[in-house]
């Protein structure tokens, strides 16, 4: 049996993170997948899509309300349970760390959700990673604005050329044992105190 | 000064004005002083309270008082056992309702004074009125189906003669998303805690038309929550969190620190809101419309009156709650695991040495003081109530069975 039968459902409203994980169930052989990035009208969207299983982001602050709607909801068959099996609490542990959760409905062989979870977690934690990864570029980029400009300013106070600039904002970094952007920032902020920076 | 190592406690929150106690126990260096080091955390729904606190990435949590029951009566997706060993206080949710349905209840004759009986009738007329037009059912929004609001607001409908599984729709919405679904129409009211009535209220698209207190007054409303394993498995740091939680009960009590409350809460890492969003919750003074704020005795309570007190006749009622709307199906070996699901035997172990005056008793008869009643306790004079329900029923933790019969769902009151 492929999984190809089974309807699932991604709840994120973070498109990027929902793309990761379809793309992930894709490549699996999962071709009934959809995704709702947009809460407004949540519970008829549940409906239509009919989905076996629901994958949701722990951020998401309808959790409770989703809940609420498999206990009393006839529209929606009901997912008894999270999670496919109440004993396997590693699994259960190893997804909420990664920042999901999972319901799924009454019936389904174990190990074929399993499997999907076990892929749902997988590209949380990718996705977790990329947007660390992010982060590190984005400041990266920052502290290198930041050096540029205390470079201008120690040109032309000091008369010196750009790279005996970024020599000297260097040697000072080594001996205070601090990182070249933090004393970038000093530079900038000392020069606005005593109104050298011109531009 | 001591040189031992302080022991770390993680512990969940949602950003409500009754997760004070926590907050405070931290902020006030109350957690410290008993060798805590509390790392609280903020979170966005009921669901991952539970789930984080059952897997363990949380020692203990800012939980809706019948959440633990539900979960020791298999109600909850995760099998793992919770208790609940110290409330954090009583009170502190209202019924709001958007300015439209005001409109027409206020025609129907509610009272603008939070009377739950008048604004009952009224609205029991109004929903009348909308079935012979052949309007939608009237949509009320709460925060949790296992959740104080649920219960009271069920309660409320149904000593008022409407059935709330018949005559209106019952929905859930996370609290911070109410004043938006009020606004938007998609719901016509809601029951949830502070500062979410208020909200509706200072935005003009909403108005309190009663409140817990006015329902039930000093009734249940938040505990902490802690897995069996971890209470067991940690009893004296568990004991030292109940009493600067104890402490931080007193503080957030003190009307003189009332200022300095909101400013905590008010915090970015906290409610991140307002100051004047909290402030009435926390000194009772609650705007319910457009008019000045009133007097809304006990709609908050911290300490005093056995605030904290895990009374187990409050989750037997809670239980009788479940039973009543369908969720769970009666048996004695439920009722006793609900009762064993607060545990006054730890509250009173931890706060023993602290001179606090103790109930005599685990569990009591809920609304039976029409008054403020002084009893005799274990230490000094302890005083409670007024606790009564608005129609006046009483009940017997001793007698379940005959409440929940007695009580049903008022179906026949609304039959004629």
């Amino acid at each position: 049996m492929t999984g190809s039968e089974l309807s699932i459902l991604i709840i994120d409203e973070n498109r990027v993170r929902a793309a990761i994980i379809e793309e992930g169930l894709r490549e699996a052989g999962h071709a009934r997948i959809a995704i709702i990035s947009e809460m407004s009208g949540l519970v008829r969207r549940i409906e239509d899509a009919a989905p076996d299983v629901i994958v949701i982001d722990l951020e998401n602050p309808n959790r409770d309300m989703l809940e609420d709607l498999f206990r009393v909801s006839r529209a929606v068959r009901k997912p008894v349970a999270m999670f496919v099996d109440k004993s396997d609490t590693a699994m259960i542990a190893a997804a909420i760390a990664a920042g999901v959760s999972a319901y799924v409905v009454d019936g389904l062989r174990k190990e074929r959700v399993k499997a999907i979870l076990d892929l749902a977690i997988g590209r949380f934690h990718a996705f977790e990673r990329i947007r660390e990864e992010l982060e590190t570029a984005k400041q990266e980029l920052s502290d290198r604005k930041v050096v540029d400009r205390a470079k201008g300013i120690l040109m032309k106070m000091k008369r010196i050329s750009e790279e005996e600039a970024y020599s000297l904002l260097r040697q000072t970094a080594m001996s205070q044992n601090m990182r070249i952007a933090k004393i970038a920032e000093g530079v900038i902020a000392t020069s606005k105190i005593f109104g050298s920076e011109s531009k | 000064m001591t040189c031992k190592p302080l022991i770390p406690v993680r512990a969940g929150f949602l950003p409500l004005v009754d997760a004070a106690l926590l907050i405070v126990a931290y902020e006030k260096g109350l957690a410290r002083e008993e060798g805590i080091d509390l790392h609280l955390s903020r979170e966005t729904s009921w669901a991952n309270i539970r789930d984080r606190l059952s897997v363990g990435h949380f020692d203990v949590a800012h939980m809706l008082a019948p959440l633990p029951i539900a979960a020791n009566l298999g109600l909850s997706p995760l099998d793992v056992p919770f208790i609940a060993p110290m409330a954090l206080g009583l009170g502190g949710n209202a019924v709001t309702v958007s300015t439209r349905l005001w409109t027409a209840l206020a025609a129907s004759g509610a009272s603008s004074d939070g009377d739950p009986l008048r604004v009952g009738s009224a609205l029991g007329a109004v929903i009348s009125a909308r079935r012979d037009r052949g309007e939608r059912p009237l949509t009320f929004a709460v925060v949790q189906s296992f959740s104080g609001h649920h219960y009271e607001l069920r309660y409320w409908l149904a000593a008022c003669g409407i059935d709330p599984d018949r005559d209106i729709a019952i929905t859930v919405v996370p609290p911070p998303l109410m004043v938006a679904a009020l606004k938007s129409g998609r719901i016509d009211g809601y029951c949830v805690g502070e500062p979410w009535n208020t909200a509706a209220v200072q935005d003009g698209s909403g108005r309190i038309v009663t409140t817990k207190s006015s329902i039930w007054r000093s009734s249940p409303e938040k505990v902490l929550g802690v897995t069996k394993e971890w209470a067991e498995a940690n009893p004296g740091t568990l004991a030292g969190l109940l009493r600067a939680l104890h402490r931080a009960s007193l503080w957030c009590d003190d009307k003189n620190n009332a200022a300095e409350l909101a400013a905590i809460l008010a915090g970015p890492s906290y409610l991140d809101l307002p100051e004047a969003l909290l402030l009435p919750a926390i000194t009772n003074e609650i705007a319910l419309g457009d008019s000045a704020p009133r007097r809304i005795d006990d709609f908050l309570i911290f300490a005093g009156k056995a605030a904290t007190f895990p009374w187990q006749s409050h989750a037997l009622w809670f239980y009788s709650q479940m039973v009543r709307w369908g969720q769970v199906t009666p048996s004695a070996e439920r009722i006793l695991a609900a009762r064993l699901s607060y545990r006054p035997d730890l509250y009173r172990h931890a706060l023993s040495g602290l001179g606090v005056a103790m109930p005599g008793a685990s569990s009591k008869i809920e609304g039976a003081l029409s008054e403020r009643t002084h009893l005799p306790a274990s230490r000094g004079q302890l005083v409670l109530g007024p606790d009564g329900f608005f129609d006046g029923v009483i009940f017997d933790p001793d007698r379940i069975e005959d409440y929940i019969a007695a009580a049903g769902i008022h179906a026949a009151l609304h039959k004629n």
